[in-house]
């Protein structure tokens, strides 16, 4: 099924497409972010692969995932927060998990989303469902998608400045930064 | 000025109306057609801390806008700072009507990415663990949607079946309600016989209890009245708005993930995918009602078939050895030492393992880095995606049918909010 995903992705798309890889009997797609919308309406809309479904998509951020001793710095209970010192260039990560309902097959497309200008296209046109699975991204990872709707936080305040599921963002969470209820 | 002159028009217009016979007069001014209630988030009705905007006009919802965030406490933060092992008690606390449904779905996640498998004893209890579970779910979502719609009467015989389930937990698990039951590469404790004994007790009399809510309500004018025709959506909307689970079905689509891509030991037991095609409040009664009784044919298969064996992978670096052995042999209590200090280091990459849970499609999407601790942990919950549908359904609906779609759609904010 591979073949037949890559094959049809790279003759409609070229050069959007990075790279189609299988892990552990799934299929992996990464693809540019700018074709994001290209990609995902060619998997819904091609007669034979017909990924009409969509699972989830979920943000990940993948500050230095490469470097082993950075790692035990975010499992800090509690850290000092300094947005500003982290690296940007292809930062964060979006996953897209597409479903195929007829053919009973699962796809995985991943695009990388810039630090410094978290900006990611929107589904919502192809999928409704994408509405709040990218308010929840936007929410956790501050990435926010162009064409959407109604691009609100899903589940801080709406005064909330950070974007908790970062990586330098600490576990405890910024001191003072949601005010207490009085009594 | 401007009032007066409002008025007289809208007089004017009610008396052409009722010249012409026309009982609905719509005034132009919205202010005096909408009124924004807010329900919840602390409403007897929306089954937890759900919160909904509804804009009515008259008795008819316009719009509705869910709020969600009062349970979010956080799990993937949490998951990120805590080993493989460590994060199983959370999952309980997800959709907590069926923790073992949540336990199994996050260990097949992990187990996937450690390339771990659990041995078939093992399987089988998990696939006893997971069907009860759902059974109580769904016995827990007709009793609390009946109740919404004034039958209290069922809500008592659900919850009367529910604690027999729960006593069914307590021997299998240990404790009643936050399981933690499964293991990477198995399950805590072995089904004994008097367990077994408990459960074929329970599954042999649930039916009867069964048909006795079906004779309550599927013959009852005010239930029906409810109900019937009331929340319907089609399925292609509804395959839009990534409805699962049971909901799903009720629109006519055959999806169940125990037959769309096997796991377990769910190929070698036969049952039958239940749909109805109206894709109404009743409709999703009837699946979840049907379904029940597919789960006790699971069980039964399951407890003829289930072989004896080990209930642990027989693998030291990555399962945690029986605590027993651990006060008593050496290696053991090395093994238990590394992996609950370290972890279960499973390879560099992602996955995303789904399951039929009880409400949906429950999956874990995990990145791991190498370490004992995953990267990033996504927890796709069934009862969010299927919220989503909410102000689809309830469009168009009367205010007091609100809460008979919220019971039909069953959530749980604390899987929604995560």
């Amino acid at each position: 099924m591979r073949e037949k995903i890559e094959e049809k992705l790279r003759a409609a798309l070229g050069e959007n497409i990075i790279s189609v890889s299988e892990f552990k009997d799934q299929v992996i797609v990464e693809a540019k972010r700018d074709s994001i919308v290209e990609v995902c309406r060619l998997l819904k809309e091609d007669q034979e692969l017909e990924f009409n479904f969509l699972s989830d998509i979920c943000g990940a951020d993948m500050l230095n995932f490469e470097d082993a001793s950075s790692r035990k710095a975010y499992l800090a209970v509690e850290h000092d927060y300094h947005p500003e010192e982290v690296p940007t260039s292809e930062r964060f990560m979006v996953i897209y998990q597409l479903t195929s309902l007829r053919n009973r097959l699962r796809v995985r497309v991943k695009v990388r989303v810039d630090g410094d200008n978290p900006v990611c296209p929107s589904l919502t046109s192809l999928y409704p469902a994408a509405n709040w699975y990218e308010r929840e991204t936007f929410d956790m990872f501050g990435i926010n998608f162009e064409g959407h709707p109604d691009m609100r936080r899903m589940y801080m305040p709406e005064e909330y400045d950070y974007h908790p599921l970062r990586k330098d963002f600490p576990l405890m969470g910024v001191p003072g930064s949601i005010p207490l209820p009085r009594k | 000025m401007a009032n007066s002159s409002r008025d007289k028009d809208n007089v004017a217009q009610i008396v052409r109306a009722l010249e012409d016979k026309d009982t609905s007069v719509a005034l132009e001014d919205p202010l005096e057609n909408y009124m924004v209630l807010n329900m919840g988030p602390q409403h007897p009705a929306t089954h937890g801390v759900l919160r909904l905007l509804v804009k009515l006009d008259g008795e008819t919802v316009v719009e509705c806008i869910p709020e969600l965030g009062y349970l979010h406490r956080g799990y993937e933060k949490i998951a990120e700072a805590s080993t493989y092992m460590e994060f199983i008690p959370h999952t309980d606390r997800l959709d907590y009507i069926s923790p073992i449904a949540n336990n199994v779905a996050y260990a097949l996640a992990v187990e996937k990415i450690a390339g771990v498998e659990a041995p078939p004893r093992a399987q089988y209890i998990r696939v006893i663990g997971a069907e009860l579970a759902r059974i109580s779910s769904h016995l827990m979502a007709i009793g609390a949607m009946a109740m919404d719609v004034g039958a209290m009467t069922v809500f008592l015989w659900a919850f009367r079946e529910r604690e027999k389930l729960y006593d069914i937990f307590d021997l299998l698990t240990g404790v009643r309600f936050t399981t933690s039951y499964t293991r990477i590469g198995g399950v805590a404790q072995d089904l004994t016989d008097e367990t077994k004994q408990a459960i074929t007790k329970f599954i042999a009399e649930f039916p009867h209890h069964h048909s006795e809510i079906i004779k309550m309500l599927n013959k009852n004018r005010i239930f029906l009245d409810r109900v019937v025709g009331v929340g319907a959506i089609d399925a292609e909307t509804a395959i839009g708005l990534s409805f699962s689970g049971a909901n799903l079905r009720g629109c006519g689509v055959e999806h169940d993930i125990r037959i769309f891509s096997p796991y377990l030991v769910y190929d070698q037991l036969s049952f039958d995918v239940i749909t109805e095609k109206e894709g109404d409040c009743f409709a999703r009664y009837m699946v979840r009602m049907r379904e029940m009784l597919e789960s006790v044919k699971i069980v039964r298969q399951a407890l003829e078939k289930i072989p004896q064996g080990p209930i642990k992978a027989d693998l030291p670096k990555k399962v945690l050895p029986q605590k027993e052995r651990v006060y008593e042999k050496m290696e053991e209590l090395i093994h238990d030492f590394v992996i609950v200090n370290d972890g279960v280091n499973p390879d560099v990459g992602d996955v995303y393992v789904t399951t039929e849970g009880s409400k949906g499609e429950l999956g874990f999407y995990i990145i791991s880095d190498g370490s004992g601790h995953p990267w990033r942990m996504k927890i796709r919950s069934p009862s969010f995606c299927n919220l989503q549908a909410l102000p689809y359904l309830v469009k168009g609906q009367m205010i007091s049918d609100v809460v008979a779609i919220i019971g039909s759609i069953d959530p749980i904010m604390g899987e929604a909010d995560k």
